[in-house]
């Protein structure tokens, strides 16, 4: 079980780091690379989203983390001149805090009405931003530096991405660097103890607050972790596109984290990670439609509900196939 | 002070009948309508496509968008909404598809109508001018009489009519209903369509005044959302109550602190949070919906 599970990972290595690279290069379809980055960073974020599913919590706000973290970074790096690896955690430490500090009283909010204020909480960060003094309103924050070189006891790490002489490359490796941590951590963590804990939350929080599980801790914790993916993502959007406005996350980006999740199916680890490719990877293919790209995509977004309503991955899933 | 009030008055008439029908969707099905913003800019175009293209009287297109919008909620209801929550795991699988249909909208939209603002020209002409302290044009006054008369007979055909009842026992509470003989699936159907029914209604209205627009969908959604949780999700005198309070703050809002830049929405949303930490289920709600 643990062989076949270390092969399917390291065959996604395989793929992800020496194929797609060189199918790229052989068709050269070089935005592919800037897709596929935005795949990985925003599926990052959807891992968050859907440890918030896991506790049984509809999350319609990680552009709001997504925002925060990204403009923590940026403030750091053209500010105060912190180098940009050293912001990454920053950010995810940031947002993880901000979301201890909202999340204590709007977790103990249920189902919808969690769902519509976190959706709110969205559309907090985007106002908040155009208000503040520090991130310059509506014109944003542009020509961030790109990311300098890492290195630890002089030992390079990772290059400066200035001197690449191609910087796609090297942000589709950090993201998909990053989406595989992130994925490893989730998976570890839904199959530890705090993930069985979670999905008793999930089940029937009465009951296990009632047989000693201290609820509420659980969930403050769930989100935080939650927020810190979103921070991480948004600082590394920020990063890749030099650039970050107030609008750079609104809650059309929230509502896509939700249903990147969904599509892949709630009750998978890897769902997030399938449903970003698929909808994001296809919406970018459908441009080709034209005007009806939005018409084919929402049909399909619609079709794939009636035939899937319990996401891509309920595919895999033996027992209801047998039924 | 009188204006600021009547704008309010005004604005949370439009408001409150929006929320209605959200929340006559919530309440029966607990589904979470992201396509309500764009039923209602579909509701505007089609009254403007009755009224300016085809040269007809005002209150054609109004009941055309009526129609056309309560087969569309009764179609979506029908052939989409309820074999996804019959087969789904979880409740919450049917935003996706509210999500998707959202799009879906959006993109008929876009096909059909373009993204070129419309408006249809005025159906009253002046200006209600009560010594300085009130003005306001006769067509604002007319549609929120229209709307609050809406309102009253929305109340009224819930409480007194059958099918009212049958909805209203619904949404108290599903097996109780079914095992007293109310047709869950058929109920649910004309739940939606009379919520639909309602968003298209409003964007016929406010297409004479407005205008509406391909983008104006989402923000309607989001606006329409606050209003549930302000009075409760699924109550519909919460709705009527969350509407009235977002137009007055909106009112209030936009003038005391327009000094201070365009914080308006900043501040509601923040004092929105602050009252559900303190009250999750909003003024009327039920706690946990």
């Amino acid at each position: 079980m643990i062989g076949k599970k270390l092969l399917g990972f390291i065959a996604f290595l395989v793929v992800v780091f020496v194929l797609v690279p060189l199918f790229i290069s052989a068709t050269g379809r070089w935005d592919f690379f800037y897709t596929l980055t935005s795949v990985a960073l925003l599926s990052v974020g959807a891992a968050g989203v859907w440890l918030t599913f896991y506790i049984g919590r509809i999350n319609i706000g990680q552009g709001a983390y997504a925002l925060i973290g990204g403009y923590v970074s940026t403030i750091l790096v053209t500010q105060a001149n912190v180098s940009f690896w050293l912001t990454l955690p920053l950010a995810g430490l940031f947002c993880a805090i901000i979301s201890v500090a909202i999340g204590f009283p709007i977790l103990r909010l249920r189902g919808v009405y969690f769902a519509m204020v976190t959706l709110v909480l969205t559309e907090v960060a985007r106002l908040t931003a155009l208000a503040l003094p520090i991130t310059n309103g509506a014109k944003g924050i542009t020509s961030i530096p790109l990311p300098g070189e890492l290195s630890i006891f002089g030992l390079t790490i990772i290059p400066a991405f200035g001197t690449l002489s191609n910087p796609r490359f090297g942000f589709y490796i950090m993201a998909v660097l990053l989406m595989i941590i992130t994925y490893l951590v989730l998976w570890r963590i839904v199959n530890s103890r705090l993930g069985h804990l979670c999905r008793s939350l999930q089940q029937n929080e009465e009951l296990s607050a009632s047989i000693g599980v201290n609820t509420a801790y659980l969930r403050v914790l769930a989100y935080a972790i939650s927020s810190f993916f979103g921070g991480i993502a948004g600082a590394m959007f920020a990063s890749i596109a030099q650039s970050i406005y107030p609008s750079s996350f609104v809650v059309a980006d929230s509502v896509n984290f939700m249903l990147y999740c969904f599509l892949g199916g709630l009750g998978y680890v890897f769902g997030p990670m399938l449903g970003t490719l698929l909808l994001y990877f296809g919406w970018d293919l459908l441009s080709i439609a034209r005007e009806y790209q939005l018409l084919i995509y929402s049909g399909v977004m619609i079709l794939l509900m009636l035939v899937l309503p319990n996401g891509v991955l309920s595919l895999l899933d033996k027992k209801e196939g047998s039924r | 002070m009188e204006q600021i009030i009547a704008n309010g008055l005004y604005l949370g008439a439009q408001y409150a009948l929006i929320a209605l029908g959200l929340t006559l969707i919530f309440s029966l099905m607990n589904v979470l309508n992201f396509a309500h913003g764009q039923m209602y800019v579909f509701g505007g175009f089609v009254t403007y496509t009755v009224v300016v293209q085809l040269g007809l009287p005002f209150i054609v297109g109004l009941f055309a968008s009526a129609i056309v919008l309560a087969v569309m909620g009764a179609a979506i209801e029908k052939f989409l909404f309820a074999p996804v929550v019959r087969r789904s795991k979880r409740d919450e699988s049917t935003m996706l598809l509210a999500a998707g249909i959202a799009f879906f909208l959006d993109a008929v939209i876009l096909l059909f109508f373009g993204e070129k603002q419309r408006g249809v020209p005025k159906i009253v002409n002046g200006v209600l001018n009560l010594d300085m302290r009130i003005i306001m044009p006769y067509d604002r006054i007319l549609i929120g009489v229209l709307a609050i008369l809406l309102i009253v007979a929305f109340i009224a055909f819930m409480h007194y009519s059958r099918t009212g009842r049958a909805m209203r026992a619904l949404a108290q509470d599903k097996v109780a209903a079914q095992l007293m003989g109310v047709n869950v699936s058929r109920y649910s159907m004309i739940g939606f369509a009379l919520g639909a029914m309602l968003a298209g209604l409003v964007g016929g209205l406010l297409v004479t005044i407005t205008g509406v627009n391909l983008g104006m969908g989402g923000p309607t959604s989001v606006k329409a959302f606050l209003m549930i949780m302000i009075g409760g999700a699924g109550v519909i005198s919460g709705a009527i109550a969350g509407g009235f309070i977002l137009g007055m703050m909106e009112s209030v809002g936009l003038t005391v602190l327009s000094a201070y830049g365009d914080i308006t929405y900043l501040v509601i949303f923040a004092s929105l949070m602050v009252f559900l930490a303190v009250r999750p289920q909003g003024l009327m709600g039920k706690p946990w919906g």
